[in-house]
């Protein structure tokens, strides 16, 4: 009985004031959208970097005419390094075959360039790819090196955009879920100004806390919910229609983002939209009920 | 030691022991060391002018505000001491009606009564027993139906007294219940508060209708500036 009042209660409250529940629910699943977008693009980042600095190879860059000396010289010392994990020459032929492979859509470069003009390379899998500096430091004057070049560099620039990207929808979660909070605050305000009677007679007979509360704190929470719920169509909808879509050209360059891994951030929105509604609803109550 | 046997046979059902209270921001207290014992199936008027602080005494016994000095107990509990969670249940015991009469006004006369009962628990079976009968009590029999405007000014506060009383409270307080009547609907409520007094429950009334406290012939406490000035068992309004 007590549960079906409270629940009326709540379904009562959320029509009464339905253009505040409606932007209250439009706050919530904006924030929780970029709180679940910026999660995605936080274990994408991560995902990718293993995957990247798992094959991610620093080139040293031979000078054309160095001498075979030079080239074992150069292999001694790299297979005994500590830093290096895997070593491999590219001899010019190989280079070639790779220069090949790589401009194979553009003949006439292909035909004015020759096996005896591309340099000849060891190709380096480190330990660490963190460590790059000190191999470039060590190699770049050796005789024989042309020029030491990283990948990584080049990837963390890309990390560096992608990270952003995540900061930004971090941010604007946040600035979205602080409109969504005071919002919360405004509706439980309003909802208990104009049950204010109910409340004063409840409290006089001596209705407990929480039945008094109750109906308040859960109101917030559908909203939040429902929030979560919008939400959660957003992500399916970005997924869908932007990474499977627009951008599916670039599936080769980012890691994949599954079913799974959206749906799996359904109950962090829901429960994060649920949390910040009560305890907004509470604190709000606390203040303005002072039950 | 004498003493303390003394009140335990008497069981005062609300006692105020020194009690001071001072408002934040009032330059002299509303209620200044004062001491009242109120026996089991007592009726007692409070009487003074304005501001005098005796509507500070039904405050204190609802456990609204605490006082800055003293103990106030209430049923033998300590009120002072009693933590909020515990207010609500305490409540329960105390029914309350002020001049307002504080009724829903989107409620009939039954679900006004029935809303009481229901928020602390009890189902609607026990409401559809129980509401009924007290209706019949204070004289409302057949006017169930009836929203708060459609009924006068003294059949909403018989309202607002089945309302206080439908859970058998011990005590009833009365916050100048006749405040908004005219003096015979006046009097037909104080025979209904009379009625309710015998069944055993023990009434509180603050008022300052000097009529009325003549005609019942009660206790009266009287208080001025925040100090009791009389206290007299078959009293009249000063």
């Amino acid at each position: 009985m007590r549960v079906k009042y409270v629940l009326s209660e709540v379904l009562v409250g959320l029509w009464r004031n339905v253009t505040m529940t409606v932007a209250m629910i439009i706050t919530m699943a904006v924030s929780l959208t970029m709180l679940g977008a910026s999660g995605l693009i936080y274990t994408k980042v991560a995902d990718m970097k293993q995957l990247y600095f798992d094959n991610i190879q620093v080139s040293i860059f031979l000078e054309k005419e160095a001498s075979e000396q030079q080239v074992a010289d150069i292999r001694t010392k790299l297979e005994g390094d500590p830093l290096v994990r895997e070593v491999n020459y590219v001899d010019k032929d190989e280079a070639y075959k790779r220069f090949q492979e790589m401009f194979r859509d553009s003949p006439d470069l292909l035909s004015v360039v020759k096996a005896e003009q591309l340099p000849q390379s060891f190709r380096v899998n480190l330990v660490n790819p963190e460590e790059y500096k000190a191999i470039s430091e060590q190699y770049s004057t050796v005789e024989g090196v042309d020029q030491v070049v990283d990948q990584s560099r080049v990837l963390d620039k890309i990390f560096d955009l992608f990270t952003a990207g995540q900061n930004i929808a971090l941010v604007a979660a946040i600035a979205m879920a602080v409109a969504a909070l005071l919002l919360v605050a405004n509706t439980i305000q309003v909802a208990a100004y104009s049950k204010r009677r109910e409340v004063a007679v409840m409290k006089l007979v001596g209705a407990s806390n929480w039945f008094i509360q109750a109906p308040f704190v859960l109101e917030a929470v559908v909203a939040g919910l429902i929030g979560s719920v919008v939400g959660l169509f957003a992500l399916i909808g970005l997924k869908k229609f932007l990474f499977d879509g627009a951008l599916s050209a670039l599936q080769g360059l980012f890691a994949p983002v599954s079913w799974g891994e959206v749906f799996v951030t359904f109950p962090v929105m829901a429960g994060v939209g649920a949390l910040i509604s009560a305890v907004t609803a509470w604190v709000t109550l606390r203040f303005y009920l002072r039950v | 030691m004498a003493l303390r046997l003394h009140r335990v046979d008497s069981r005062p059902v609300i006692q105020l022991e020194q009690v001071t209270k001072t408002y934040p921001k009032a330059s002299r207290p509303s209620l200044d060391n004062v001491s009242v014992s109120i026996e089991k199936g007592e009726f007692v008027f409070f009487i003074g002018p304005s501001g005098s602080g005796k509507s500070t005494i039904i405050k204190l016994l609802l456990h609204e505000v605490s006082p800055n000095k003293g103990r106030v107990i209430v049923n033998s509990k300590d009120v002072t001491s009693m933590r909020s969670w515990k207010r609500p249940h305490f409540r329960r015991s105390i029914g309350c009606v002020f001049q307002d009469f504080r009724l829903l006004p989107n409620r009939t006369a039954y679900e006004n009564v029935a809303f009481a009962l229901e928020v602390i628990g009890k189902t609607k079976a026990v409401a559809r027993r129980v509401v009924p009968e007290v209706l019949e009590l204070v004289g409302l029999g057949g006017k169930e139906h009836r929203y708060p405007h459609e009924l006068s000014g003294g059949e909403q506060q018989r309202v607002a007294v089945a309302r206080a009383f439908v859970n058998r409270p011990l005590i009833l307080l009365a916050d100048e219940p006749t405040g908004n009547l005219d003096p015979d609907t006046s009097i037909e409520i104080m025979r209904l508060l009379d009625r309710i007094n015998r069944t055993g429950t023990t009434v509180v009334m603050v008022t300052h209708d000097s009529n009325i406290v003549n005609q019942m012939r009660r206790r009266v406490v009287e208080i001025e500036s925040g100090r009791i000035v009389r206290d007299q068992a078959r009293g009249v309004y000063g």
